[in-house]
């Protein structure tokens, strides 16, 4: 099983009878149970292997014997779902001892589409409380380790999508990008994690960080596998007001259809502000041969400024916080929000809110104190409507510099995967690590991680690339030639 | 010693002025709420009487994690309606904003509100002043924009329970300028509105239901000056009355408190009705920043002129122009038309009333029935006429017999009186008037031997009529009226009393 990678390959197999989605979906049980990753938080098993019986009877008889692929393009495939995400009936937790207990009535749009497709949800995977982290240390339920050397960090938030998908817990994940959250755990795990232009893909059911920056993305094996998953789940929808009505390709086709050869006069931006000291040897080393390569295989390699880039961290911690401070008020333990022993005991309201909100963990108590205050009267203009204000110079100087190429690229993060422990003392240093990925989402661009390269230790390291608004097109081509020619996915 | 207020001295002979400006909430009679497909309008009167708590709830007014919300088309649209009949500007480009506080009966921590950049701004409306009618003021509308509701807090048996049925029914709130100077313009001005919003059909006007809310925002300075007095709030009264009793007293009490040389706390008050008073609910010191920032779930509403001009062009009448209409089409005063008006229910109710052949010449007597005794017993009831016993034929009928000297006005207040408690089709009216014995006695004949017999048991007073005391004309009217048990005919009655005092 270890050598079926990706989605094709496992329908492949459905197709000659050696494998059966019921199969499939009881190996990746045992495989998550023998684990001791902690990547998951909740496991769906009865839910996921009636969809796969179904399913598999479904093949014999209904299907004979062929997996419909055009019709459920995702027929019989596992994954995991960031416990982030709703689904009907299924314990879903944001890694919050707040929602310890919380069982949506609904699920979210984009888990729908993917089920619709055939997709088997086996679980709810880990991550940083209420996605607020870059390493996955900030999880009610616990740290979850990297796939291959268990004393690092598998990268944040969706740090369980990361390590699950790597370590061949499931086939494919769904992460959340706010700041980086889907492109950092990619490139710590060796992984490809795609960020979809802000409005792709619909956010209902999405519990919500930062509204303005939150987007669902894949995270696979493969440059391929995350066109399709991406494709099956884009478009507009009538719940999301902000998602886009904007047509969606065909863009598995686009990446079969790839070839290295593509890269000529492939236009390939370096924004020289992400080339900065303090950029891991190694993973500089690695990113500027991956731009060679695709020099010598004809692409055009110019240089482009970002001049805004220097303020991207401190506006995005304004306007992420501030957003968040406003998303996470439901949980007063009316109606969401565990209610501790001592709540009952509340002498008034506000006491009863102290004891209720208190259970937040240290890294959202902390961003909702710094949100409240960047909204409070009297601050506002000063910090949420000046850092709105820069997020639309972050957009110019995007727009701007994609007049002149067609897709740019960086490095993911200026590490490999850190230590556990090395940085959560530290909050600055800890938000430094999405220097990289912020800006993106601060624009809104799509963008993705595709794993180059390993450094001395074995540690994967990502390619970061981004592309204009709503054109995933040329971002799927673009990784997938980097997939190509770092000997990815075949 | 002296006191100042505002800059200038005051005392108990200064004249004061009131300051008055209206914040109306206005519940939008949509089918669905503003921002979830769940069941807003829950039957056609507004009432929820029967609706199982909880029950219109989807995961979106209930605030679920991860929900969002999706601008209910119908509700912008009757904003837009509110807006254009107020004379107001239509910006077609406005912001959905978070307005955050934290209580129970609020399941996201924060309302959806408009702020900056609201729906409607600059708008107008005219009340008529007077006892008339006969003047007209005109009173600023500064900003209508939406908003969703939050639910209801009962609190029970020891516990705080919520219901949620009303939580994200689409709301518009009517903010006035401090244009209004007492509580009957206050007053004229809340039945204008109320007036505009019925007939426009965007809301169901159920005032018990809180489908019209009304917040006062009250100050007093001395008259002549140009600034403004600390004010206060007064919330959530839902009766005309008891807004111009709650301005009044509010009026008075601040005076009272500047005269003493206090100061006037800028804060929340809430009235009480029986005891005709308000007091202090929660100061603004103490009160919450709302942390308003533009909903990043929700992108600008954006719209475009063409839309707006095909909303004004399918507006309903308004109730001024359905007044001047009323005064032209059936010759009735201003006065009673604007009365009628101010209902749309009353004001279709008189249409219906008088549509029958020759109904024009009833309408004068017709209104009267109406803005007269039927009124008063609906007033009573707390009910609207549609939902009463009464229907438009009862009042054509009664018309007729009052016009073809049948009943006299007092015998039909009398036939409304029963026909509210019974009501009753058509041939109820005639019915009532025999069986109560309510027809007018027109015949001379039966007439003369009772008055004849008035005239010569009070020798005296017949003797003064006689001698020059014409106002005595009504004291025989009078034991006239009572022998016949008011049902004879008055004008015939006083003609034939004359003719016999003068024969006697």
């Amino acid at each position: 099983m270890q050598e079926l990678k990706t989605i094709r390959q496992i329908h492949d197999a459905f197709d000659s009878g050696v494998l059966t989605p019921s199969d499939l979906t009881r190996n990746y049980f045992e495989t998550i149970k023998s684990s001791q990753h902690n990547a998951w938080i909740t496991l769906c098993e009865r839910r996921a292997l009636q969809q796969a019986e179904e399913l598999t009877n479904d093949l014999t008889y209904k299907h004979g014997g062929k997996v419909p692929r055009s019709a459920l393009p995702l027929f019989g495939i596992p994954l995991g779902i960031k416990d982030v995400l709703t689904i009907d009936g299924v314990r879903t937790t944001c890694a919050s001892k707040m929602l310890d207990n919380y069982v949506p009535p609904y699920t979210a749009t984009a888990v729908v589409k993917l089920e619709a497709a055939g997709a088997i949800s086996l679980g709810k995977l880990n991550m940083d409380e209420f996605a607020m982290g870059s390493s996955n240390e900030n999880s009610a339920y616990g740290t979850v380790l990297h796939p291959t050397h268990s004393d690092r960090v598998p990268g944040g938030s969706s740090g369980g999508s990361g390590t699950a998908v790597a370590a061949d817990h499931c086939l494919a994940a769904l992460g959340t990008d706010t700041g980086g959250s889907i492109r950092l755990p990619a490139s710590f795990c060796g992984i490809v994690g795609m960020k979809p232009t802000y409005g792709r893909i619909s956010r209902y059911g999405q519990i919500a960080f930062a509204s303005s920056l939150d987007q669902i993305g894949p995270m696979t094996k493969s440059v391929e596998d995350a066109a399709l998953l991406c494709q099956v789940m884009a478009g507009v929808d009538a719940k999301d007001s902000t998602s886009a009505e904007i047509e969606v390709d065909n863009w598995q086709q686009t990446v079969l259809e790839t070839r290295v050869s593509d890269a000529k006069g492939l236009r390939v931006g370096v924004p020289q502000e992400y080339f900065i000291d303090g950029i891991d040897v190694e993973v500089r080393n690695a990113i500027e041969g991956m731009i060679q390569k695709l020099k010598d295989q004809g692409a055009e390699i110019v240089p482009v400024s970002l001049p805004h880039t220097q303020y991207a961290v401190s506006t995005y911690y304004v306007i992420a916080v501030s957003e968040a401070s406003s998303n996470l008020s439901r949980y007063d333990g009316v109606r969401f929000g565990v209610r501790p022993p001592e709540a009952m005991q509340a002498a008034n309201l506000l006491d009863f809110y102290k004891k209720v909100r208190g259970n937040f963990g240290a890294e959202v108590k902390r961003r909702i104190i710094l949100g409240t205050f960047a909204l409070s009267s009297g601050f506002y203009d000063a910090y949420y409507r000046k850092a709105a204000q820069v997020r639309r110079l972050m957009r110019t100087d995007f727009e701007n510099a994609f007049q002149k190429v067609d897709v740019m690229v960086s490095p993911v993060a200026p590490t490999t995967a850190f230590k556990l422990g090395e940085k959560s003392k530290d909050p600055l240093t800890m938000y430094l690590t999405d220097i990289f990925t912020i800006p993106a989402s601060m624009a809104g661009l799509p963008a993705m991680s595709v794993p180059v390269g390993n450094d001395h230790q074995g540690l994967s390291i990502g390619m970061h690339l981004f592309a204009p608004r709503f054109n995933e097109t040329v971002l799927f081509k673009a990784g997938r030639i980097v997939e190509l020619l770092a000997g990815g996915a075949k | 010693m002296s006191i100042d207020y505002l800059g200038q001295p005051v005392n108990y002979d200064t004249e004061f002025e009131t300051v008055i400006g209206l914040e109306v909430h206005v519940q939008l009679a949509t089918d669905s709420k503003i921002f979830s497909p769940a069941k807003s309008r829950l039957s056609q009167d507004g009432s929820v009487a029967e609706e199982a708590t909880n029950a219109n709830t989807t995961e979106i007014c209930a605030g679920h994690p991860g929900t969002l919300p999706a601008l209910n088309e119908t509700a912008v649209e009757y904003a837009i309606r509110a807006g254009l009949a107020t004379n107001c500007q239509i910006n077609l480009r406005c912001i959905f904003a978070r307005k955050h506080y934290f209580y129970a009966d609020l399941p996201k921590g924060y309302q959806i509100s408009q702020f900056d950049l609201p729906l409607c701004v600059n708008g107008f409306l005219n009340i008529e002043l007077g006892a008339e009618g006969e003047t007209t003021k005109r009173i600023g509308i500064t900003r209508i924009h939406m908003e969703e509701d939050a639910g209801k807090s009962v609190h029970e048996y020891g516990y705080s329970l919520i219901n949620l049925n009303r939580a994200g029914t689409p709301l518009v709130e009517v903010v006035s300028e401090p244009d209004l100077r007492n509580p009957e313009e206050a007053g004229a001005y809340l039945r204008k509105l109320y007036a505009i919003v019925t007939a426009l059909g965007i809301c169901d006007g159920n005032l018990q239901e809180g489908n019209f809310r009304c917040d006062a925002n009250v100050s007093v300075r001395p008259k002549g000056s140009t600034r403004l007095g600390t004010r206060t709030e007064i919330k959530n009264v839902n009766s005309f009355r008891f807004v111009e009793k709650a301005i009044e007293y509010e009026a008075e009490r601040q005076r009272q408190v500047i005269l003493s040389g206090d100061r006037i706390v800028q804060e929340t008050r809430l009235y009480d009705a029986q005891k005709n008073q308000t007091y202090t609910m929660r100061a603004k010191e103490e009160a919450e920043d709302y942390r308003y920032f533009p909903d990043p779930d929700l992108p600008p509403l954006v719209l475009d002129s063409e839309y707006i001009e095909s909303i004004r062009n399918s507006l309903p009448e308004l109730p001024d122009d359905m007044r001047d209409r009323f005064v032209k089409e059936y010759g009735i005063t201003r006065y009673d038309a604007g009365v009628l008006v101010s209902q749309k229910s009353m004001a279709r109710f008189f249409e219906e009333s008088v549509s029958v052949e020759g109904g024009v010449s009833l309408a004068k007597t017709v209104a009267n029935l109406l803005i007269g005794e039927a009124a008063r017993l609906l007033n009573e009831g707390g009910i609207d006429i549609r939902a009463s016993r009464f229907k438009p034929e009862h009042f054509t009928e009664l018309a007729k017999l009052i016009s073809d000297k049948t009943i006299s006005v007092t015998a039909a207040k009398q036939v409304i009186g029963i026909l509210w408690s019974e009501g009753g089709t058509i041939t109820a009216v005639l019915e009532i008037v025999e069986r109560e014995g309510l027809k007018q006695v027109n015949d001379l004949s039966s007439l003369e031997p009772i008055i004849a017999k008035i005239i010569l048991d009070n020798p005296k007073q017949a003797e003064e009529f006689r001698a020059g005391k014409d106002k005595l004309i009504g004291f025989f009217v009078g034991q006239a009226m009572k022998a016949t048990q008011g049902k004879a005919n008055p004008a015939m009655l006083q003609e034939l009393v004359l003719k016999k005092l003068k024969e006697q």
